[in-house]
């Protein structure tokens, strides 16, 4: 073994591989040909996955949720109650969403969801969750200084806005049902979906108001 | 474990730098590391539980060097050579030497959309009635556990109210090491934000967990 592909910890990993790839690569490269020798993994099964993740399952579902909870009370009433069978009544159920809670912004009260102790996210409503949600800087600082995160995220929150931080610690899922802009009287279900961000379901946003509105 | 990954209210790691319009995907190994990591899973030789470890048990510089996929990836590593799918020797020639074992299944691309959809429910039935009812006030537990646990340590020695019980639910203390699922009855726990964070926390905080009964006794 020579001292040069020895793993960054120094806890085994020789690597023989191209130098042109960095460390993480050529450990993927090597799990994926390794396994695919073995017919452990099918390529085909992963490209699946990632298409799936790119283009079927993201913050679109969310979107639709929210919108149908705003345009539909008995809809929000079902939410508040029984997430999991709500959301699932749009078809939107799955891996990391078998057990939805949906928790509302009201004008008194703020939501915002995190997972300190790794990256908990309701993939069926809001797809795969960004790097920042998953990284140390904003799991150790959601839940001890929300303003200042949230100020990060260009946001100010009014001082007499309660914060209510949901720290993802067991298999629900959270999402955050932000307030209904003003001036949306008249909007179809479809265009108040387009107002509803991803972020303003992680509580790290609002809604965006029609006039701003891309 | 009081491992690297228990980072709820520690200091000094960073703005968060959110990123606009950020890809699914930042580079090519990052979906094929997402991908192995599901199709291992589906072959149900460990749980979510032992996979979290795995990850939380990475020496601490490492994890917090690591991108996330990284952590993943190392973990999954270990996970694939604990449960004999894969040597070491072959992950650095990066090539098979013998075939190992065999898994319950192989995920195959027809079967992917199936198997996302189902996910992996881990509600559970237990047979005596919740210990704890809503408004109840508890105190969360001190304990420093070596191996898993997803109470975290900010909320550990804490007084708070129940909110909501929310179903029992396998208990990951138990089933990361493979000590069965053993379920447990879960409740939504909320504390003030002064109780966790005392003189100078922002009074207009409060913080939840979801905490399983065993974390929890009546105060």
């Amino acid at each position: 073994m020579s001292e040069h592909h020895r793993g960054q910890d120094g806890d085994h990993g020789h690597h023989h591989h191209d130098n042109h790839f960095t460390d993480v690569e050529a450990r993927v490269k090597a799990l994926e040909t390794v396994l695919t020798e073995k017919g452990l993994i099918d390529p085909a099964a992963i490209d699946a996955i990632v298409d799936t993740y790119e283009t079927k399952v993201g913050p679109r579902n969310g979107a639709r949720v929210v919108a149908r909870a705003w345009s539909d009370a008995e809809f929000a009433d079902w939410l508040k109650r029984d997430a999991t069978a709500a959301i699932a009544s749009l078809g939107f159920t799955g891996r990391q969403g078998e057990h939805m809670r949906a928790v509302f912004n009201t004008p008194d009260t703020h939501n915002l969801i995190v997972c300190t102790l790794c990256s908990c996210y309701p993939w069926a409503v809001l797809g795969l969750p960004p790097v920042w949600y998953k990284a140390p800087p904003y799991r150790s600082r959601a839940v001890i200084d929300p303003r200042g995160v949230l100020a990060e995220f260009g946001l100010e929150l009014p001082i007499d806005k309660k914060i209510r931080v949901w720290d993802s610690t067991a298999e629900l899922r959270y999402l955050v049902v932000p307030e209904r802009p003003d001036g949306t009287e008249d909007f179809s279900e479809e265009a108040l979906a387009d107002l509803v961000t991803r972020d303003s379901m992680i509580g790290t946003g609002l809604a965006l108001s029609p006039q701003a509105k891309p | 474990m009081n491992g690297p990954h228990d980072l709820g209210g520690q200091h000094g790691l960073g703005p968060i730098a959110p990123e606009k319009d950020e890809p699914y995907f930042h580079a090519e190994w990052e979906k094929r590391a997402l991908g192995i990591t599901l199709s291992c899973g589906a072959f149900g030789a460990w749980t979510i539980d032992e996979s979290r470890h795995a990850r939380e048990s990475l020496p601490p510089a490492t994890y917090l060097a690591a991108s996330y996929y990284e952590i993943w990836t190392r973990a999954l590593e270990t996970l694939l050579k604990r449960h004999g799918f894969v040597t070491q020797a072959e992950l650095d020639a990066g090539h098979m030497h013998e075939k190992g074992r065999e898994p319950k299944r192989v995920l195959k691309a027809d079967m992917v959309a199936g198997v996302l959809a189902r996910g992996g429910p881990c509600d559970r039935p237990v047979a005596t009635p919740p210990r704890f009812g809503v408004g109840d006030r508890v105190r969360t537990k001190n304990f420093h556990p070596e191996t898993h646990t997803r109470l975290p340590r900010y909320a550990r020695a804490k007084v708070g109210v129940v909110e909501a019980v929310q179903g029992s639910f396998v208990f990951p203390d138990d089933n990361a090491h493979g000590k069965g699922e053993n379920p447990q009855w879960v409740y939504t726990v909320v504390f003030d934000g002064g109780e966790i964070w005392g003189e100078g926390g922002d009074p207009s905080l409060t913080v939840s967990i979801d905490a399983w009964e065993s974390y929890l006794e009546s105060v």
